[in-house]
C-alpha cells in the first residue's frame, strides 16, 4: 500500500531531524540536557560526596572558599558535591516518572480514541476526574500517606501525569482514525492491534514525543516542589531537599546565596532545557500539523 | 470619465523562493454602473489584482509600477494614511467566505454602523437607521440587525456581507468570488441583488471569479487572466461567442454546454507554471494546442482584434469556425 | 443562556464532587498506611481527639455503614477534629484562614490576568520585534522557575537586602491600629511580595497563551475586512482582534487554578502567610490527617466549582454558545 502509515511516518522523521538541528533553540536545550545527563552518570564518581560528611560548628554556613567552591551548608558539608550528587535524583525522578506517565498515558490514549467501547468511557472519565484535582493537594497527600521513598515519589507524580497525556493522546488517535488510509486498511479487514502498533503508534508518536518532553520538565519541578516541602526522600541528595535545608535552616535571612541559588539555578537551567526542547519540537511539528 | 482604470499594474512578492511576479503588466477599466469580471485559474493574479486596489496586500507584497485611477486619483500615488481612507468610502469588497469574514463576537448592525460612522461622521441613530435601510435593500428583515453571524444562513451572510459594503455608498464594490461558497439556487439571489446594485445604484463592480457561468449573469465585460497576465479582455458578448484566445478556448471548453453533445472535454493538460519561474515567450504556450516557434521566444502583446476586443497571442481564431 | 445547557453543567460538576468524596473517603480510609492505623500511634494526638475520631469513624462498623456516616458527617459540616489545634474542629481551624488566601490570591490573578494581557497583545501585535523576544523569553524562563524558589529570592533581594518589606506574616505582630488604613496599609505592605511572586508566574502563562491565540486569531477573513473598512490597526486590534482572543483566557483561567493553588501552598509558606496554604503545609508536616483530608476536600471542591463558573462564564460570553439551542 502507498500510503501506509509506516512510510509516511518515516518520512516524516527524516524531514523532521534535518530541521532540528537548525533550529537553535532546540539545540541549546538538547546540549544544556546532555551536560547534566554526564554530570549526573559520572560526576559524583569524579568529585564524590557524602549526605553523612557532616561537619563541625564552624564549617557551618561558610561563603565559598578555597576549601569549598560553593561553599558549605546548614551542616557543615560541601554545596557543590551536594548540587552534582542531586543531579542523579533529579533525572532519575524525571526520567522514571515520565516514563511511567507516558506509557500509561500512551496505552490508555490510544485504546481510549481507536475505540468506542465502555472502557473508553471509564478511561475518560477516570482522565477528567484527575485532570480538575489539583496537582499539588493531591501529591502532597499522596505522598505523606504512602512515604517518601524515592520509589514512592516516582509513583506519585507518575501517577498523577498520566491522564494528561491520555486525552492529548487520545485526541490525536481519534483524528489519525479519520484519515483515509486507515479506512482503508480496516476495509481489507486488517488485525486491529496491527494497524494500532504498526499505523497509529508511529503517526501518534511525534506528538507523544513533544508531550513527554514537557511533562519531564513538569516531573522536574513537582520533585523539587515536593522535596521543598518536606516531603523528599531525606536519604538522597536532592536539589529540593538543599533548597528545603537552606529555607529551614533561615539561609535567605543570612544572605547565604551559595546556598539556595545553586541548586535553584540548576532546577531552573534542566527545566528549561525541557522547555525549549518542548517549544522548539512545537514550532516545528505544529506548521505541519496545521497544513493537514 | 472611468470609473476605475488600472494601467500596467505590476504586484510583485518577495519571499523565500525569490521574488513572485503575482500581477505583472495587468490593465482594463470599470465603467459606472459597469460589472467586469475578472476570470481565471487559481493563482492567476486576479484576487492580488483586487488586493491592490486597496493595498490590502500582506506586509511582501508592493505595487512596483503602474497606476490605480479612481475617480481620477491615482491611488498608487496616495500616502498610506490618504489611502486608508479610501477604503469603503469609495471601494468596498466582499469577500468570499463569508463564514468568517463577520467578525463573530460582534453583532452585524455594529459592524456595518461602524464602517458609517466611521467614514461618514454621522450619529449613531442615524447610522443605525441606514444599516436597517441596507437590509432592507438587501432583503434582510431590518430587525435582524442585532443578530450575530452564527445566526444567519450562508446565503444571508453573503447579503449581510453586501449590505455592509454598501455601507458608505461606494462607487466601486469587489466581489472577491463572490458565490461561489453557495448552492446555485442562492446564487442565483446573489446576483439577481448584484445586478440591482448595479443598476439601482449605478456602482460599478468588479467580479473576481473562476466560474465561468455565473459571468454571463451580471457581467458586462469580462477579463481573462493567466499567470500574471491579462490574455484576452472584451465585451461579454464578445468572449462568449467570439473568443480568441487559445487559453480562453480551452476555458469554455472545459464548462460542457447544457445543450451541446454530452461529452466531457478533456482538461487543460499540465498546471499553471509557478509565478516565479515562468516559461520564456508566452507564458501559456507549454500547455497550449496551437503553440508554435514564435510562442516560445516572444512574449505576446494584448491587441486589439475587434472593437474593444483584446488578445495577447500571436495567433488566434483559427478554431472558431 | 440555554437553561438546559446550564443545568447539564451543575449536574455534572456535581457528580465530579460526589466522586472527589468517595475518592478522598478512599484516601484517607482505605489506603494501606493510612491515617487511621497511624493515627493511632500518633504521639501528637490527644487522647480524646482518638476516642471522638474513633467514634466518628465507626470502626467497628461494616464498610458501607462507615461511608454512610463518613456523607453524614460532611453534611453536617463536620469534618473532624484537628490535632494539631488540639481538638478545634477542622471547619473553624481552616474557616479563620481562608480569606487571606483569597485575598493574596485575588490581587496575583488581578494583577497576572491585566499585565499577562497587555503584554501578550503587545507581543502578538509586534511579533518578531524585540518586544516579542523578550516577553517570550521572560515567560519560558518564569515557568521553569519552581515558585518557592522565586519567593526565596525575593525574600533575599527585597527584605535582606533592600529591606523594604518584611519577610512574614500578613501584620507587624504586636502593633495595633486605631484606623482601618493603617491596618490596610500594614497589611498591604505585607502582601506585596507574595502577590508578586504569584503574578510572576502567572503572568508569563497568560502572555504566551495571549499571545498565541491573538496570532491566530489575525489570520482569520474578519481581520482583513476590517483593515478593508479602512480602520487604522491599533482600533482593529483593539475592537475586533482582542474580544475573539479573550475568550480563550477564560478557559486558561479556570485550568490555572491548580497552579494558583500549588504557587499558594509554596508561596504561603516562604512568607509565612496565615492562609489555607500554609495551614496544609503544617498540617502536612504534623501528620494532622483529619486536618490534611479537610483542607483537601475544601480546595478540590473550590476548584470544580471555579471551573463551573468560569464554563458558565465563558458560554455567557460567547454569542455562538449563548444562543445554542
Amino acid at each position: 500500500m502507498k500510503n501506509s502509515g509506516h512510510e509516511m511516518a518515516y518520512k516524516r522523521y527524516k524531514e523532521f531531524f534535518n530541521i532540528f538541528l537548525h533550529n537553535k533553540m532546540a539545540v541549546t536545550g538538547a546540549v544544556i540536557l546532555g551536560v547534566f545527563i554526564a554530570i549526573a552518570l559520572i560526576g559524583p564518581e569524579v568529585y564524590p560526596f557524602d549526605l553523612q560528611s557532616f561537619g563541625t560548628a564552624k564549617d557551618v554556613m561558610n561563603p565559598p572558599g578555597t576549601n569549598h567552591i560553593f561553599g558549605t551548608d546548614d551542616m557543615g558539608r560541601d554545596v557543590l558535591g551536594n548540587l552534582i550528587a542531586g543531579t542523579r535524583v533529579s533525572l532519575l525522578v524525571g526520567g522514571l516518572s515520565t516514563l511511567i506517565s507516558m506509557i500509561i498515558g500512551t496505552v490508555l490514549g490510544i485504546y481510549a480514541g481507536y475505540f468506542d467501547n465502555i472502557f473508553s468511557m471509564v478511561i475518560m472519565r477516570v482522565t477528567d476526574f484527575f485532570l480538575v484535582i489539583p496537582w499539588l493537594p493531591l501529591m502532597l497527600v499522596l505522598t505523606a500517606i504512602l512515604g517518601t521513598s524515592i520509589w514512592n515519589i516516582i509513583f506519585v507524580i507518575g501517577m498523577t501525569s498520566w491522564p494528561g497525556t491520555a486525552r492529548i493522546v487520545r485526541a490525536q488517535t481519534l483524528s489519525i482514525k479519520e484519515r483515509p488510509f486507515i479506512e482503508r486498511i480496516m476495509s481489507i479487514g486488517a488485525d486491529t492491534n496491527h494497524i494500532m502498533i504498526k499505523h497509529i503508534l508511529p503517526n501518534v508518536f511525534p506528538l507523544v514525543f513533544a508531550n513527554t518532553i514537557l511533562v519531564s520538565a513538569e516531573a522536574i519541578l513537582s520533585e523539587t516542589t515536593l522535596s521543598f516541602l518536606g516531603l523528599g526522600d531525606v536519604s538522597r541528595s536532592s536539589w529540593g531537599m538543599m533548597l528545603h535545608y537552606a529555607f529551614e535552616s533561615g539561609a535567605a535571612s543570612i544572605g547565604a546565596y551559595w546556598y539556595f541559588l545553586p541548586p535553584g539555578i540548576c532546577v531552573v537551567l534542566l527545566v528549561l532545557s525541557f522547555t525549549f526542547l518542548g517549544y522548539a519540537l512545537d514550532e516545528i511539528l505544529n506548521p505541519k500539523l496545521k497544513r493537514r | 470619465m472611468e470609473l476605475l482604470k488600472i494601467d500596467n499594474l505590476k504586484t510583485y512578492f518577495k519571499t523565500n523562493k525569490g521574488i513572485v511576479r503575482a500581477v505583472d503588466g495587468v490593465s482594463f477599466s470599470i465603467e459606472r454602473g459597469q460589472a467586469v469580471g475578472l476570470v481565471g485559474e487559481s493563482g492567476c493574479g486576479k484576487t492580488t489584482t483586487a488586493l491592490s486596489i486597496v493595498n490590502l496586500l500582506p506586509d511582501n507584497g508592493k505595487v512596483v509600477e503602474g497606476s490605480i485611477i479612481l475617480n481620477g486619483k491615482d491611488l498608487t500615488k496616495l500616502s498610506k494614511d490618504k489611502l486608508r481612507k479610501q477604503r469603503w468610502k469609495n471601494v468596498s469588497i466582499i469577500f468570499q467566505s463569508a463564514m468568517n469574514a463577520l467578525n463573530p463576537v460582534m453583532k452585524v448592525g455594529d459592524q456595518i454602523t461602524e464602517a458609517i460612522m466611521y467614514h461618514n461622521y454621522l450619529t449613531r441613530d442615524e447610522a443605525i437607521k441606514r444599516a436597517q435601510e441596507l437590509f432592507t435593500l438587501v432583503e434582510i428583515d431590518k430587525d435582524r440587525i442585532n443578530n450575530y453571524p452564527h445566526e444567519f444562513s450562508g446565503g444571508m451572510k453573503q447579503r449581510v456581507m453586501i449590505a455592509m459594503a454598501l455601507a458608505c455608498d461606494p462607487k466601486l464594490i469587489i466581489g472577491d468570488e463572490p458565490t461561489t461558497a453557495l448552492d446555485v439556487i442562492v446564487q442565483a439571489q446573489i446576483l439577481n441583488l448584484l445586478n440591482k446594485i448595479k443598476e439601482e445604484l449605478n456602482t460599478g463592480l468588479l467580479i473576481i471569479t473562476h466560474d465561468l457561468s455565473i459571468l454571463g449573469e451580471i457581467c458586462d465585460e469580462i477579463v481573462i487572466m493567466y499567470a500574471g497576465k491579462v490574455v484576452e479582455k472584451g465585451s461579454t458578448e464578445r468572449i462568449y461567442n467570439n473568443h480568441v484566445h487559445p487559453y480562453t478556448y480551452k476555458l469554455f471548453k472545459s464548462y460542457p454546454d447544457i445543450h451541446g453533445k454530452k461529452i466531457l472535454e478533456e482538461p487543460i493538460k499540465g498546471s499553471a507554471p509557478s509565478l516565479s519561474d515562468l516559461p520564456a515567450g508566452c507564458r501559456f504556450h507549454p500547455r497550449c494546442s496551437f503553440a508554435a516557434d514564435k510562442c516560445r521566444i516572444e512574449e505576446p502583446v494584448l491587441k486589439e482584434v475587434s472593437l474593444n476586443h483584446y488578445s495577447a497571442c500571436h495567433y488566434g481564431g483559427a478554431w472558431n469556425e | 443562556m440555554n437553561r438546559q445547557y446550564v443545568l447539564k453543567k451543575i449536574i455534572y460538576s456535581l457528580i465530579t464532587i460526589f466522586a472527589v468524596l468517595v475518592f478522598n473517603y478512599f484516601l484517607f480510609r482505605v489506603m494501606p498506611g493510612n491515617p487511621l492505623q497511624i493515627l493511632m500511634r500518633n504521639p501528637n494526638a490527644s487522647a480524646e481527639a482518638i476516642e471522638k475520631t474513633k467514634e466518628l469513624f465507626g470502626l467497628n462498623k461494616p464498610a458501607h455503614i462507615q461511608f454512610f456516616i463518613y456523607i453524614k458527617s460532611l453534611f453536617q459540616g463536620d469534618l473532624g477534629t484537628s490535632f494539631l489545634y488540639k481538638g478545634q474542629p477542622v471547619t473553624e481551624v481552616i474557616g479563620s484562614r481562608i480569606l487571606p488566601t483569597l485575598l493574596m490570591i485575588g490581587a496575583a490573578e488581578i494583577l497576572a490576568i491585566i499585565t499577562g494581557i497587555f503584554i501578550g497583545v503587545i507581543s502578538a501585535w509586534k511579533r518578531g520585534t524585540k518586544i516579542d523576544i523578550i516577553s517570550l523569553s521572560f515567560s519560558l524562563i518564569s515557568y521553569s522557575m519552581p515558585t518557592f524558589w522565586i519567593g526565596i529570592v525575593f525574600v533575599t533581594i527585597f527584605c535582606v537586602q533592600f529591606r523594604i518589606f518584611p519577610t512574614s506574616g500578613m501584620m507587624t505582630p504586636g502593633l495595633s491600629y486605631s484606623s482601618f488604613m493603617g491596618k490596610s496599609l500594614d497589611v498591604i505592605k505585607h502582601l506585596t511580595l507574595p502577590v508578586l511572586t504569584m503574578s510572576l508566574v502567572l503572568i508569563g502563562q497568560y502572555a504566551l497563551v495571549m499571545r498565541s491565540t491573538l496570532v491566530d486569531v489575525l489570520t482569520e477573513d474578519y481581520i482583513t475586512t476590517a483593515h478593508a473598512k479602512g480602520f487604522k490597526e491599533d482600533y482593529v486590534i483593539k475592537k475586533h482582534a482582542v474580544p475573539n482572543a479573550m475568550l480563550p483566557m477564560v478557559t486558561l483561567i479556570a485550568i490555572n487554578l491548580g497552579l494558583v493553588i500549588a504557587g499558594a501552598i509554596q508561596i504561603e509558606t516562604i512568607f509565612s502567610w496565615p492562609g489555607i496554604g500554609r495551614l496544609m503545609y503544617d498540617a502536612i508536616k504534623n501528620r494532622d490527617y483529619p486536618l490534611l483530608q479537610g483542607i483537601f476536600l475544601l480546595v478540590t471542591i473550590s476548584v470544580i466549582i471555579a471551573n463551573l463558573l468560569a464554563d458558565l462564564t465563558y458560554g455567557y460570553l460567547d454569542p455562538r454558545v449563548k444562543s445554542r439551542s
